[in-house]
């Protein structure tokens, strides 16, 4: 599903440039649940960004679902963003002034899916994540966890190929973390292809394999023993 | 597609209510715009209106000439020579200024400080300007007789008849309310006149009242004993003569026939209207052009603030564009929408404008009513709403690319970055 060959990244600050990723090469094949960790400043989020074409590399090829991914400008970029990938945000990043169903149809929107087929299929999806009974609530009413879950759910309504999730839970109490993880697991349980960017080696050991950064290099790349969040619960 | 989507202005509205309050205050500005433009050049149109119903019974290229006392000494004669126009004066005018298409020879007692006609009917008594006059003076200056009555016609002339025509205030004054003047006598500096009809007033020759009176010019050159002796001459020129020039040749022959110095400025004297018209309707052409800038100027200094605003806005929606943007907002979409909400803002605010400026109008029409100032039908020709309205649309649009451009600069990732 994802190919990364020898992907390079530089920061330029001022005159000096930070060499943040330094030959990254990963496969990931469909249906994983890959947790990518390290300490922070380790380039994480950038590995992320990158493979979320939120970014480009400096060098290095980059392969989605057998489609090289290269020479893009923005409006490309967005395109494949919306065809091919579902972002999950530490932050949660709802939109504060659409309702919950609104968050979740936003994806379909810019797919040009048509009004009442789009807000069906939100609610669809809201329904998935259990927060049907929610839809018409503004984000500023909906807890943390909430929040995520709503997130989640618009992440999956344009039925992406892989989902990217950067600290998913970095903002939620342990109970809540695991509530989320048990939604990502029961996704990619369902087939989804997920990459998760954590630093907590519980959230970790949830994925079912472990890739580690450091010093812009992968240090070690390892299938693990799902643990299922729903034992925690 | 885009723009007739409903989605589309969902989105514009959803974005415009989020911050309600400053959206209005911005709004504001290009409405005050608009409204001070229409109310300006709508009043200038008023004025253009009332102007031209004032002068509506005069021809517009007509003009005025008399003479004075010389101001330079020529062929032998001192300066300070008292000039008389004479009756036959007007055929050689009539002859060498062939622009001229009527003139007419007017004198009157009374209405320049001389002694006026001293009028009797019955017991009441009155002072009125007597004018003698041709008919031709109503091809010049429209006569207004009021049913029943005539005014002075070739027949009076010829046969020196005792007839008169009377104003308004002289019919009330001397006859009241209940007595018809027509075929009545009055006795004009005792001699006996037949009244032939009322001359409804209209202000807009500059002199004369509604008390004038106006007797055969031949009638009144017996009764006063005026010989060949002319006040002052009404002269119209063909519709598409000079005005200007007429009046200079008028001026030319009159100087040769009284043997004037071609320099002398001050002995013949006279006024033309198409100069008078052209200042006049220049006057409302000013106005309509000031509006015209002022109402621009201001419309746009209000496009800026929107552009302004949405420029604070597009900062502080950083991050929500840059989220649009990871989910599949493309550039062109995220600068459209921006730019609609231009449009939108400018177009909301112009036809509120449009909307208030003409309530604006309305008011001032009713206000002024009956008062005494020209100013009739203030209306805004609708081709210069549309093209305010269009004009707004483009400034906008152009006002609107920047912060339209400014929200697609920011690379997504440095726009999620952003708190
Ligand atoms: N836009 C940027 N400009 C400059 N330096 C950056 C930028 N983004 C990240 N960095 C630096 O790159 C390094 C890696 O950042 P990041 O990928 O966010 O790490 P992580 O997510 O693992 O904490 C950090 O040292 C960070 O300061
Ligand atoms: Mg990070």
């Amino acid at each position: 599903m994802i190919e990364i060959k020898d992907l390079h990244k530089s920061y330029k600050i001022g005159k000096n440039s930070l060499h943040v990723l330094k030959g990254i090469n990963i496969n990931v094949e469909e249906g994983e649940l890959v947790a990518i960790m390290g300490s922070s400043g380790s380039g994480k989020s950038t590995l992320l960004n990158i493979l979320g074409m939120l970014d480009v590399a400096d060098e290095g090829t980059y392969t989605l679902d057998a489609v090289p991914i290269k020479d893009l400008d923005e409006t490309k970029a967005a395109k494949y963003r919306n065809k091919f990938l579902g972002f999950i945000f530490q932050s949660f990043n709802l939109i504060n002034y659409k309702t919950a169903v609104e968050n979740v149809a936003l994806p379909l929107y810019y797919q040009k899916v048509g009004r009442k087929e789009r807000t069906e299929k939100a609610m669809q999806y809201l329904q998935k994540v259990g927060l049907a009974d929610w839809a018409s609530h503004l984000p500023s009413e909906l807890s943390g966890g909430q929040k995520q879950r709503i997130a989640i759910a618009r992440a999956l309504a344009a039925e992406p190929k892989v989902l990217l999730a950067d600290e998913p839970t970095g903002a939620l109490d342990s109970t809540t973390s695991y509530e989320v993880m048990n939604l990502i697991q029961n996704i990619n349980d369902e087939g989804k292809t997920i990459l998760v960017v954590t630093h907590e080696n519980d959230i970790a050991k949830m994925c079912k394999r472990v890739v580690r950064l450091k010093d812009g290099v992968i240090i070690e790349d390892e299938k693990v023993n799902q643990v299922r969040a729903s034992d925690h619960v | 597609m885009l723009i007739l989507s409903r989605d589309t202005w969902q989105e514009i509205f959803g974005s415009i209510q989020k911050n309600k309050a400053r959206t209005i205050i911005t709004v504001i500005g290009v409405l005050w715009g608009i409204f001070i433009y229409i109310v300006l050049s709508g009043a200038a149109k008023g004025l253009d209106n009332g102007f031209e119903e004032r002068f509506e019974n005069i021809a517009m290229n007509s003009m005025f000439a008399w003479a004075q006392t010389t101001s330079v000494p020529y062929a032998g004669f001192k300066t300070g020579r008292p000039i008389q126009l004479k009756l036959g004066d007007v055929r050689t005018l009539a002859t060498r200024v062939p622009e001229i298409q009527y003139i007419a020879p007017r004198i009157v007692k009374g209405a320049f400080g001389g002694e006026s006609g001293s009028v009797v009917y019955g017991q009441r008594t009155g002072s009125y300007s007597v004018y003698g006059d041709f008919p031709v003076l109503s091809k010049i200056a429209a006569q207004k007789i009021y049913v029943g009555g005539r005014f002075v016609n070739e027949g009076d002339i010829k046969e020196n008849r005792k007839v008169c025509v009377i104003g308004e205030r002289t019919q009330k004054e001397l006859f009241g309310k209940y007595i018809d003047p027509i075929g009545k006598f009055i006795r004009i500096d005792n001699v006996f006149f037949k009244v032939i009809g009322i001359k409804k007033f209209e202000d807009g020759g500059g002199f004369g009242d509604d008390g004038d009176i106006t007797i055969p010019f031949s009638t009144y050159r017996k009764l006063y004993n005026t010989g060949d002796n002319v006040g002052w001459l009404a002269i119209a020129a063909y519709d598409d003569a000079d005005v200007i020039k007429v009046e200079q040749d008028v001026k030319k022959v009159l100087k040769k026939i009284h043997k004037i110095s071609p320099e002398d400025e001050r002995a013949i004297g006279s006024f033309n209207l198409g100069e008078l018209f052209t200042k006049i309707s220049g006057f409302a052409k000013g106005l309509t052009f000031l509006s015209l800038v002022v109402g621009i100027a201001t419309i746009i200094a209000g496009v800026i603030g929107i552009g302004n605003i949405l420029l604070i806005s597009v900062k502080e929606r950083t991050k929500e564009l840059g989220v649009r943007r990871a989910l599949g907002a493309t550039p062109s979409e995220v600068r459209g929408q921006i730019i609609l909400e231009s449009v939108f803002l400018t177009l909301i605010a112009g036809i509120f404008g449009i909307i208030l400026g003409s309530f604006a109008l309305k008011g001032i029409a009713v206000a002024s009513e009956g008062a005494d100032i020209p100013y009739t039908n203030p209306t805004v020709p609708i081709p210069f709403v549309l093209g305010a309205l269009f004009i707004m649309v483009v400034l906008g649009t152009l006002i609107g690319l920047i912060p339209a451009q400014r929200a697609v600069s920011i690379k997504p990732i440095d726009a999620l970055r952003e708190e």
